[in-house]
């Protein structure tokens, strides 16, 4: 089976080759096995990197934005613009005193981040920056994703129990229910996705979808628009941010089920906390906005390599790049949203939540997914435009 | 066709690792640089300067394990109508879709039943009504059946 990944993507090229070639001979055994655990290692640890960063970034954009619509500057003295702000805040977390409770779990207190940060950061192998460049093309995709960051959930629980405060009891109690329950909406809006692209890989669905906003799943019935509002409203609650941020309730918890954590383990769950924001920005991208399909087939081969006349390798090279600038670009621009709707609504009651939830987007979902598998059934999986171009076209021929 | 090739679920075992390492490793790190004198008030669980009392492993709301069993159920309606998922668009278009549509149907009126049937039962609402009236309504009725009883 052809798993076109970053491995498949370098190991067509000629130096590729070459190296494997050498290896093999020096050391005496086939090294493309080898050779696929390396890159797959490189790669990991670049996007772990970035990734970093990009939580980095994601604490400074929260509160350059945040000043911004409150009228303020925000931080501006570390580097330009105070761009540097996230490093000065990780040297001073990795100086401070790491106070334990006495009363507290020790073990569950140590793993609690540690699941957090693995749930998130495991998601990152399937996350589709382009079609090349992912880490890997599971044939189980969005099902994966759906599993490995339930361990968000369970991490967060542990923190608030492990703890042995109320407040963070009463926290790590209302993130579990919150994030359980705000599931069920997001894996139905998730399967009508599903439907469209016919099958759960990432790479088949963002290939269903194509560069024009007309072509994205989010324009492609009426149920869609409604499906991809219930996702990013689950999406919002499932990460914990406002007005979902109940299990931090800063005003009334104190912190949620992080305020016995300091210094560097409270960082790794805010660390985790902004990665997977960005994470399932990057879901919702690549399901609901064409994901990394980029406008006029710019990216393809066929523009790149036989219209504009470029070389074939560095042919390859742009495409992909322009595939990851596509992607980000939406995700970013998600973020943004999500970033912006925090700072505009207020906090929800525990009870509004719920009745949100099980009240209104699971009914909602539930239609939606009905729609959706009715709307393929009657028209074939045609899209609404396709329909309204083809009854246009019909009826210019009568005349 | 070839077996599928294992080697792609190899990222997912080094994202993991190298989750797990960065805590790690920044926590020892950290070890080298943070002072470390703690104190027994330093190390109380934190209840706004007060004494904690008791432990906070006590009950609990019974709320939370009602949610809790309303998503299992779900869960798993959902989990199982992922395969049929997958296969709707192939058999659509081989002109079996309408098989696939009523098994889908089917599974998503068991789950309408039973969001209906909790929703009935009053397990959706957060906060259960309480009204001066339904309180006598609860009292009559308890007395009502004592009587019989």
């Amino acid at each position: 089976m052809m798993n076109d990944n970053v491995v498949s993507f370098f190991s067509d090229s000629p130096p590729y080759q070459m190296l494997n070639e050498k290896l093999s001979w020096l050391l005496n055994f086939d090294t493309s096995g080898m050779l696929t655990f390396v890159i797959y290692f490189v790669a990991a640890f670049v996007i772990v990197n970035v990734m970093a960063l990009v939580g980095g970034l994601g604490t400074y954009a929260e509160r350059k934005i945040s000043a911004d619509l409150q009228m303020r500057q925000g931080p501006n003295r570390v580097g330009p613009f105070g761009l540097l702000q996230f490093l000065a805040d990780g040297v001073k977390m990795i100086m401070k005193e790491d106070i334990i409770p006495k009363t507290s779990d020790k073990y569950l207190f140590f793993i609690a981040p540690i699941l957090c940060m693995v749930g998130v950061f495991a998601t990152l192998a399937v996350l589709p920056f382009s079609s090349g460049f992912t880490l890997t093309h599971l044939n189980i995709g969005v099902f994966y994703v759906l599993g490995v960051s339930s361990l968000v959930g369970v991490g967060i629980f542990l923190g608030g129990y492990s703890s042995n405060s109320k407040w963070s009891m009463l926290g790590g109690m209302r993130g579990a229910s919150q994030i359980i329950s705000y599931e069920v909406p997001v894996t139905l809006s998730i399967i009508a996705m599903v439907l469209l692209g016919g099958g759960l890989n990432f790479k088949t669905i963002v290939g269903a979808q194509g560069g024009m906003p007309h072509e994205w799943f989010i324009f492609h019935n009426p149920f869609t628009i409604i499906s991809f509002v219930v996702f990013f409203i689950g999406m919002l609650a499932e990460t914990n941010r406002a007005p979902f941020d109940l299990p931090e309730a800063e005003s009334e918890l104190v912190s949620g089920y992080h305020t016995e954590f300091t210094g560097m383990r409270f960082a790794f769950f805010a660390l985790a906390e902004y990665v997977e924001v960005f994470v399932v920005c990057g879901v919702a991208a690549a399901l609901y906005l064409g994901g990394y399909q980029v406008p006029f087939g710019l990216s393809s081969m066929e523009v790149l390599h036989t219209k504009i006349g470029l070389p074939m390798a560095p042919a390859k090279m742009i495409g992909q790049f322009l595939e990851i600038g596509g992607f980000v670009t939406k995700t970013v621009l998600l973020y943004y949203v999500v970033i912006w709707i925090r700072w505009t609504l207020p906090r929800l009651r525990v009870d509004q939540l719920m009745t949100l939830c099980w009240k209104y987007l699971t009914p909602i979902a539930l239609f939606n997914l009905v729609g959706v598998a009715v709307w393929i059934y009657l028209f074939n999986g045609e899209s609404m435009w396709n329909l309204v171009f083809k009854t246009g076209a019909a009826a210019a021929g009568h005349h | 066709m070839p077996a599928y090739n294992l080697d792609v679920y190899m990222p997912v075992v080094i994202l993991m690792v190298i989750a797990i390492v960065m805590v790690v490793g920044a926590l020892l790190v950290g070890k080298l640089l943070r002072p470390h004198n703690p104190t027994a008030l330093k190390e109380q669980a934190y209840e706004c300067g007060e004494d904690p009392v008791g432990s906070a492993w006590s009950n609990f709301n019974v709320r939370f394990y009602v949610v809790s069993l309303v998503f299992i159920i779900f869960d798993v309606e959902g989990a199982l109508m992922f395969p049929v998922a997958v296969i709707y668009k192939k058999f659509n278009g081989i002109g079996q879709g309408g098989l696939v549509l009523a098994s889908l149907l089917l599974f998503i009126g068991v789950l309408v039943s039973g969001i209906v049937y909790c929703w009935k039962k009053g397990d959706l609402d957060w906060v259960k009504s309480f009204t001066l009236e339904s309180y006598h309504h609860d009292r009559d009725q308890a007395q009502a059946e004592r009587k019989t009883a």
